[in-house]
This record gives C-alpha cells, structure tokens and sequence, in this order.
C-alpha cells in the first residue's frame, strides 16, 4: 500500500506538469527536494522554492526569445542545476523538453553536429539550451533550420529574475498551467546518431499513469530515498531517477555519471549518508561496482537502508546479481533488496517490477529445449535420473508482475498468443504508453498491431512473471545504452582502407562485464599470398593503423567503444540471396572461428 | 624504476588488458583520453594497475586528460609520487 497522498499527482484538480508543480510549491516550499553532488566534495541543495524560481529563469528566457507553446526546446547540458532547471522551465513555458547527451571530451565536435542535424530535422525544435562553450556547434547545426532561439545557461543562470515571481505566475502567466494531459509533456530520444533518431512522445496523463502505478508497485514510502547517478537523457534517469521523486515529493540524490564511472564507490557513499532506500542500476553497473571498487573504499558503510537495488533496461542476470551481492553483503546489503524491472521509453519508463521487498524469482530452464524448441522447461533436478549426468540448464531472473494499468502478451511470429513457458515477442497495451514516435506517424504505425505495442524483445511468461531472453531486432544494449549497429557500422566505413558496405558489428553477451562486448568485422584487401616479408610487414602496418581509426572514429562518433575489430579478408562476410549481410548469420560465423 | 620501465609497463598493460591488442605499440607521446583510445569505463582500471604496480594512488578526480594524457606524462606523476 502506498503512503503517498493520491492529490500530489493523480488528483482531478491537477491535470498538468506546471499544476503538480506549483502544487509542490505552494504545499511544502521550504522542502529539499534535490541534492546535487560532485566529485570535489561539494553539495547543492535545493528546495523546491529554489527549484522553481531557478526553473522560472528559464521559463522567462523562452518566453522573451518567442518560444511558442507546444514547441520542442533541445537542451544538451553537462550534469548539473542548470539541466534540473531548463527541464522544469521549458515545461512551465508549456514548451517540450528533450534531454540530449552533452559533447563529452571524447565525443567530436562535426560527428556530434552532424548527428544534431540530423535530430533538427526530424524533431524541428524552436529552441535549444547548451552551454557557452558549445554554443557556436549548435548554432551552424541549426543554420536555416527551425531553430530561432538558442539560449547558454551561463548567462540565463546569472540573470535576474526582476520582476517574476512564483507566486504571481498563475494560470495567466505561466503557458504550463493550461496544457491539456493529453498533450505532449517531454521527447525522450534513443541513442540512434544518424537518421535512425525516434523521439518517444509522452503525455502528461501518460507519465501521471505511469507514476501512480510504479510508485504501487515499489511501495513508495514518503521515507523513500532515491540515490542516482544516472544521466537523464535516458529513460531510467530521467523517470525513476528525476521525475518520479521530484513530482512524488522523495528526496533525490543526484550523481553524476562522469563522476561514478571514474569513482563508483561514490554511490555507496552517498546511498550511506543519505539513507538512501532506492537506486537503480544497468546490469553491467553491478558488475562494475562489484569488480571496481576497493574495499578499503567501502570500509564503515553501512547500507543495509537500501529496501530496493533495481537491475534494469538491459537483459538481467542472474551471475550479476550474485556477485555483488558477495561483494555488499558484509556492508548490510539484505538479499531480498536485489530487484529487477523491465522498461521501456515507450511505456514511459517500467513495465513490470519483481522483488520488492521480496527475493526476485530465478527460473531454472532446460538450455537445450531453450535454444532448439524456444521453450522454458523447468528442470526441477539439476541430474537425470536415468543417466546421472547434469541437466545443461539456464538460469533466469524474473522481471516480475506487469504494474497496474499494463497488460502483456507473448506472441508468436505469426501474431498469435503464446501459453505460458514458450517463447515469443513481448507485446503490450498501457494506460501510459507513448503518444507516438515525435514526427514519425510511419514509425508509430509500424509499432502498433490492433492496439497492441510490439517491443520486439522476446521473453516468455511463467505463473504470472515475465522473464526476459532476447530480442528480435538487431540492437545491440551495452550498459543499457541501446546502440544502432547501422551506426556503429557507417562510422567504421568512414576509414580509409574499409569499404563502406562490407562491415557488420553486432553485441557479443560477455559474463564477465555482464553486458555486450561491440565486435565489428571488416573485409579489407588484403590479396598478397604473404611471400614477399616487406609487403607482408607493411600490411600488418596498415592493419593495426585501420584497427585503431576504426576504434578511434567510433569512440568520439558514438556512445560505446569497440571490444573488437576483426580485420577479414575479401568476401569473408557472408550475404543474403538479397546482397544484404545478416548480422546474425556473420555473428554465428565469428564465434565458430573464434571458438566460442 | 627508470622512467622507461614505466612506460613500457603501461603500454603493455594498456594494449593487452585494455584494448585487448597485446601486439600493439603506443607512442609515448600519443593521446589517451583525448583521442578515447582509452575510453572512460577503463579509466578506473588503469588507475588500480598503477597502484598496484607501483604504489602510487591516482585520484578519481585525476583520471582526465588535464591531468595526464600520454603514456609520457603518465609515466611522469608516477614518477614523482613514488620519489
């Protein structure tokens, strides 16, 4: 049973972002609602009074550059109070945010404005918030487009507010208040840099839904904290991680990524000197933390506050799970708080949630009926008992129940339900999905079957509980981070040497990381018959110098870094009758040669 | 340990252990975090491989190309601190 009074949210007066808002403010100004930390040991707090005069900056900003109503404003910023406050301000505005990832020192400059330019022409915003240093890239990517305002937190958040006040913006002053719930709140964008681009659209009522059944499903408490370091560009950052305590009135504590990925204990400094309660993770965050941090390091914590560790928006295992609970366990971290939940953008954010306040259901499945008849039989004996030898079997974590308001289906490839323990695509139908992807009415047709969002993860269903084990297309997850292997392959084809089209990258599943290692395969010419030593030599030359461009160019082009090239000579790479190159029958190839 | 031991233990540990190309050579003087030949998840890595081999403790709000960016200069602040 939840504790949280249902008028935060849900209640018939409030129906908009801006209301639940003011609401907040109105009912508990002096409430800390953020903390934000950084490496160097400071601490801002927030209140949600400071929230929103900061926000209302912003707000004001837009407003005096034309940014109209229902308008989307871009905002690429490093983690930090400006990113909090021209997310609330734009919404306030009634314009629609997006959170980019910001220009890190890896990423280049042209590769990353090409792949801006290619969101401004789908997405078409007004406006878009960055920072000094960058303003210069946004503006000749935006050139002749639709963007008219571009805005630099440096001097938006020096500015003074004059004469706006909170308390005199009411429904006449502020545009936010009167959005309709159906209309469009945020864009959420996946990771594509190229055209591959689709911007998930959620309503206000969509996320309110969204929220009210989470926060059941959780059993969020007023004495919930939630502990993140996750980047709000994401979905499990922005909503678990930002969203859901900043309307529901939870205390947040805000790391940011570049900080954890260089230090990770910082999170269990922080979830042990808040009393942090919540915190969710991507599969291979557990094992990072489980293989990264020293122990020394951990020395005097105590995190037994922790009620839920949450596996999430990549594939969840069961390996991952072990490990750091061996690790945290001496520090108070109970067994039953290892949870896990599947989600997605275009649910908003989960779908179902498993092992709250209870332990998460491992299903052992036979490993050879799973991988010849896509079926999930339960071996209740791990030996036979005719011959004594062990069973091969899989283990797997359950994702849980659906929340409330969402409902699932298994379907075969022909559409229809599946019974229980056999494997099919994961459909479903919600009271909070997706209004559509942004300016992709093809894409939104293409996603629906009667009414029905098809995922194109594949999973079965056992007693109630879903369990996840794969998916059809061919996205590739690392870190939870979903990545375009068109992407990752067009980058590669920029090397000289490499011939664009004769490239296949696709995830590898590595236990160790418990995530996908990237491995990229290239044909390169390569004819010589290797008698003569200085060609020979010289060619090892070329290819550790095409290895490493093709690395290089898909590091600062992307969001991942390659495990492996694999330079092949001509026609290695195997094509369809069509002349295409199947991922997967090139995948399978590899493993075979490599010996896995 | 003379200056080139260290860089030679690095690249070694860089381009086995990190890139996972043991024949590959670094030049001293080539970018590391700036080019992402090393990328971020790694950075913590290469941090315990220094304290491990040569004692000396990297700071996690060290670990950017400010602070180091090459093998040489790497080789260089271990140098100092183990003094």
């Amino acid at each position: 049973m939840t504790h949280i009074p249902e008028h935060y949210f849900s209640a018939q007066d409030l129906v908009n972002f801006t209301q639940v808002l003011l609401r907040t403010h109105r009912d508990t100004p002096q409430q800390v609602c953020l903390r934000l930390l950084s490496s160097h040991g400071q601490e801002l707090s927030l209140t949600y009074e400071e929230l929103l005069q900061r926000s209302l900056r912003y707000t004001h900003a837009l407003k005096k550059q034309g940014v109209e109503n229902d308008e989307v404003v871009i905002i690429i910023l490093p983690h930090g109070v400006d990113l909090v406050a021209s997310f609330f301000g734009t919404i306030l505005h009634g314009a629609i945010p997006s959170i980019m990832p910001y220009l890190t020192e890896k990423l280049q400059a042209e590769q990353y404005r090409s792949s801006l330019q290619a969101l401004f022409a789908i997405t078409r915003p007004a406006g878009v918030i960055t920072y000094a240093d960058f303003e210069e890239q946004v503006r000749i990517a935006g050139a002749g487009g639709s963007v008219r305002a571009v805005l630099v937190a440096e001097e938006i958040h020096t500015s003074e507010l004059g004469e706006i006040q909170a308390d005199t913006l009411t429904s006449r002053g502020l545009k936010g208040h009167t959005r309709p719930p159906s209309s469009i709140v945020l864009l959420q964008h996946s990771s594509g840099t190229t055209g591959l681009q689709k911007g998930v659209a959620l309503s206000h009522a969509a996320v309110f839904n969204q929220l009210e059944s989470y926060s059941q499903a959780l059993r969020l408490d007023s004495r919930d904290v939630i502990v993140s370091w996750l980047p709000l560009y994401h979905d499990m950052g922005l909503i678990a991680g930002f969203i859901l305590p900043l309307l529901l009135r939870i205390p947040l504590v805000l790391l940011s990524p570049f900080d954890w990925v260089r230090a990770p204990q910082r999170l269990f400094h922080a979830i042990h000197s808040f009393r942090g309660t919540l915190c969710w993770l991507p599969n291979f965050a557990f094992n990072f933390c489980t293989q990264k941090i020293r122990d020394r390091d951990l020395e005097m914590l105590d995190l037994s506050c922790l009620r839920a560790v949450i596996n999430c928006s990549e594939p969840m295992h069961w390996k991952s799970f072990e490990i750091f609970y061996e690790k945290f366990y001496p520090y108070g971290l109970r067994a039953q708080s290892l949870s896990a939940s599947y989600a997605m953008a275009e649910n908003v954010f989960a779908v179902t949630q498993a092992g709250i306040e209870d332990r998460v259901t491992v299903d052992t499945i036979d490993r050879q009926a799973f991988m010849s008849a896509q079926q999930a039989l339960p071996v209740p004996k791990p030996t036979n008992e005719t011959t004594g030898e062990a069973v091969p079997v899989l283990k797997m974590l359950s994702a849980g129940r659906p929340i409330a308001g969402t409902r699932i289906r298994i379907l075969s490839s022909d559409g229809q339900d599946l019974p229980d323990r056999r494997i099919g695509e994961i459909a479903l139908q919600s009271n909070c999905l997706l209004t559509g992807y942004y300016h992709r009415p093809d894409l939104t047709e293409k996603a629906f079957i009667d009414g029905w969002y098809l995922t194109g993860d594949l999973g079965y269903l056992a007693d109630g509980e879903l369990f996840i084990t794969g998916r059809k297309k061919d996205l590739i997850i690392v870190g939870g981070k979903n990545i375009y292997p068109q992407d990752i392959e067009n980058l590669a084809g920029e090397v000289d040497g490499i011939h664009p089209g004769r490239i296949v990258a696709f995830g590898v599943f590595n236990e160790d990381i418990g995530t996908e290692d990237i491995v990229l395969i290239a044909e390169i010419d390569d004819d010589v018959d290797g008698t003569n030593t200085s060609i020979v030599e010289h060619q090892q030359m070329d290819r550790e110098r095409i290895a490493r461009e093709i690395r290089q160019r898909v590091t600062q082009g992307s969001e991942v870094a390659l495990r492996q090239v694999y330079l092949v000579k001509r026609n290695w790479l195997i094509k369809t009758s069509s002349g295409k190159i199947a991922r997967s029958t090139n995948k399978a190839k590899y493993l075979d040669e490599i010996g896995i | 340990m003379i200056h080139s031991d260290i860089i030679q233990r690095l690249s070694g540990y860089i381009s086995g252990q990190i890139l996972k190309q043991p024949g590959l050579s670094i030049n001293p003087d080539e970018a590391l975090i700036s080019s992402s030949l090393v990328d971020s998840f790694h950075l913590v890595d290469l941090a315990l491989f220094v304290e491990d081999t040569f004692g000396v403790r990297l700071d996690d709000t060290e670990l950017n190309a400010g602070t180091f960016d090459t093998l040489s200069q790497l080789a260089e602040l271990i140098h100092q601190r183990a003094a």
